[in-house]
């Protein structure tokens, strides 16, 4: 019996025009959101883990209202259980704070054997949630997996970093993180949308963490920001048709700016 | 003045150029003070400006993953003081600097592509939401721990003392949790390093999965070969060589997108570059919005008849 819990999180949808708040923290509710797709990997390896013995698979996410549905998604994809951590105090809260509130939340859930992260969140997502999270609960945390094989309480997996593909080990309970190189992740099915309507889903508050609404959010944060501007618009580059000559041209445009 | 800790990352002992460049940024704000896990040639450091390196040299820190350098260096933090932090942002780069932060219960910035010192106050830029924003930000408590995307600066050659202190530390039962079993060094490609680069020339699903064309201009110009995800999920290019959100950032002066088609999630790894051309047989190709220079036509025609003009050009 694995028990696994995978953190994920509900982010502005990157297609959509992502913006900032007066406050200058991350406009969510300007944007329609979703269950960030990186984070889909990480669902997807923790149910192939639970798949090939037997197991449990409850989904964590910390945010506001909205995130219920990326609560959702992950047991419609069929993840057992949901808990969704929610707060007002919450708002604009760090990395630092979020793996804060994850770690605590974690330890709330108690027993489990693994926990399961995306890579990166595709908002301002910066990776380090994770190891931050592994860092407060005192765990090892095998990042960055391309290829992940559970066997009893070890944890194998192969990363593709720049300089080597490493091979790299853990044992007992631990932190990993999952990358889009694990293989596709599946969709819901019919019968997986209507099973997650009864799947149980638990609501916290800091308070039911233990957490001081002092201790998160926006004015806590040890980092901020002074101020934040749109990258000035491209001006509108020449664009030519190849009629046999396009290649020429190309490189007549390159010497122009002394690249050749 | 009071030293910056600047960790090096040296594979076999080579100094990267992203660590060059921090030692350079290290300068704006105080004294440089390398760190280096294992061997470097000290002698590039000093010609950098490194005034102290501290070096640890033990199986331990090669042996697992992040855990033994971010304890080693959150000991020298305590015991020096210093006025920053510096890492790269690889990976490794980040996950030891977050660490680093959160041991010493100090402000962290990621992925900044600026760091300028006023006084005594550090102020960083990234770059967010596919490049399409950049924002200022100052670290609020603690010393700033700062990673710095590759590039951010032209690595400048100062003078530094360049004392060596070999260091050890104490590194707990439990930062040896996740050991590295095995690690099979990749091929050298014998082009630029693809962050590194000063231009890229990239290929796509339209390259049809041959990517002769496209090296083959990438090598007219001294440049690194890049690829869309597209292109990687195919199996024709790998994943090392991936330009975009899940891939590598890069900010070339020169960045050439041939058959890519322009999706956001390729942009977020590209946009930030000086000039952009595409060539791609859809004029209307979203990666077309974002060029100084485009040309609508067939990769397979349009990048022989370039690679040639190149040559012919060169002598
Ligand atoms: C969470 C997430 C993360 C992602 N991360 C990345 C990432 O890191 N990097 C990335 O690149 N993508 C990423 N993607 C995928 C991205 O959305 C696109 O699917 C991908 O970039 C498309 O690659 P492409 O442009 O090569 O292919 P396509 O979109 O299929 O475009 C191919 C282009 O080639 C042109 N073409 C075809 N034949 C020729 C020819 N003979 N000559 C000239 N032009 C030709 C076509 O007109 C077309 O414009 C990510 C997606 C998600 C959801
Ligand atoms: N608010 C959140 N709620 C749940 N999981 C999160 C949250 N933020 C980040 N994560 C997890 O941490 C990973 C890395 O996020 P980040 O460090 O923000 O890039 C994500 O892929 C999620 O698995």
């Amino acid at each position: 019996m694995t028990k696994i819990v995978v953190a994920v999180k509900y982010v502005p949808d990157a297609t959509a025009d992502r913006t900032f708040s007066a406050d200058n923290t991350v406009d969510r509710a300007g944007v329609d959101g979703l269950l960030s797709e990186l984070d889909e990997y990480a669902v997807e390896q923790a149910l192939q883990t639970v798949e090939a013995g037997d197991g449990e698979v409850v989904v964590l996410t910390v945010g506001p209202d909205q995130a219920a549905d990326a609560v959702r998604k992950a047991l419609q994809m069929g993840a057992d259980s949901g808990i969704h951590v929610q707060d007002d105090a919450i708002h604009g809260s760090d990395a630092f704070a979020t793996s804060e509130i994850l770690a605590k939340a974690i330890e709330k859930v108690g027993d489990y054997d693994l926990l399961f992260f995306g890579m990166a969140s595709t908002d301002a997502g910066l990776g380090v949630v994770p190891t931050l999270v592994a860092e407060r609960l005192g765990l090892p945390a095998v990042t960055f997996a391309s290829e992940i094989t559970v066997d009893g309480d070890t944890v194998k997996i192969r990363r593709d970093g720049d300089v080597a593909t490493q091979e790299i080990e853990g044992t007992g309970k631990l932190v990993v993180s999952v990358t889009d190189q694990t293989g596709e992740a599946r969709y819901p099915s019919f019968k997986g949308i209507m099973a997650a309507k009864k799947k149980p889903v638990e609501e916290w508050s800091l308070a039911d963490l233990g957490l001081d609404a002092g201790s998160v959010g926006l004015d806590n944060a040890w980092t901020k920001v002074e101020s934040f501007e749109p990258r000035p618009p491209r001006t509108a580059g020449e664009i030519v048709t190849d009629e046999g000559d396009g290649g020429a041209k190309l490189v007549e445009f390159l010497a122009s700016k002394k690249f050749v | 003045m009071t030293e910056v800790l600047v960790l090096i990352d040296a594979p076999d002992g080579k100094v990267t150029k992203p660590s060059l460049e921090l030692l350079t940024i290290a300068r704006r704000i105080g004294e440089p003070s390398a760190v280096v896990f294992g061997d470097a040639d000290t002698g590039v450091l000093a010609e950098h400006g490194a005034e102290k390196i501290y070096t640890y040299d033990d199986a331990v820190y090669s042996d697992y993953l992040v855990g033994p350098k971010a304890e080693a260096l959150t000991q020298l933090v305590g015991e020096v003081s210093p006025a920053a932090v510096l890492t790269g942002s690889s990976t490794e780069g980040k996950e030891i600097s977050a660490r680093v932060a959160l041991k010493t219960q100090s402000g962290w910035i990621g992925d900044a592509v600026d760091v300028q010192a006023d006084g005594g106050t550090i102020t960083t830029t990234q770059s967010v939401f596919a490049g399409n924003f950049t924002v200022q930000s100052q670290v609020t408590q603690g010393a700033p721990v700062i990673s710095v995307k590759p590039n951010s600066v032209a690595p400048e050659a100062a003078a530094g003392a360049g004392t060596v202190e070999a260091k050890t530390a104490d590194i707990s039962d439990g930062a040896k949790g996740a050991k590295i079993t095995s690690s099979k060094e990749k091929a050298a490609s014998g082009r630029p390093e693809l962050t590194e680069a000063a231009i890229v020339v990239s290929g796509g699903r339209g390259t049809g999965g041959d990517f002769t064309e496209v090296e083959a201009f990438a090598d007219s110009l001294g440049a690194a070969v890049g690829a869309s995800r597209a292109a990687v999920d195919s199996g024709w290019y790998p994943h090392s060589f991936q330009v975009g959100q899940t891939g590598k950032t890069v900010s070339p002066q020169l960045y050439v997108a041939n058959g890519i088609s322009g999706a956001i999630q390729h942009r977020a790894g590209m946009q930030t570059s000086k000039t952009i051309v595409a060539v791609n047989k859809d004029d209307e190709a979203p990666i077309f919005e974002l060029v100084d220079f485009g040309v609508v036509g067939d990769l397979k025609a349009v990048l022989p008849q370039a690679t040639d003009e190149v040559k012919k050009r060169k002598g």
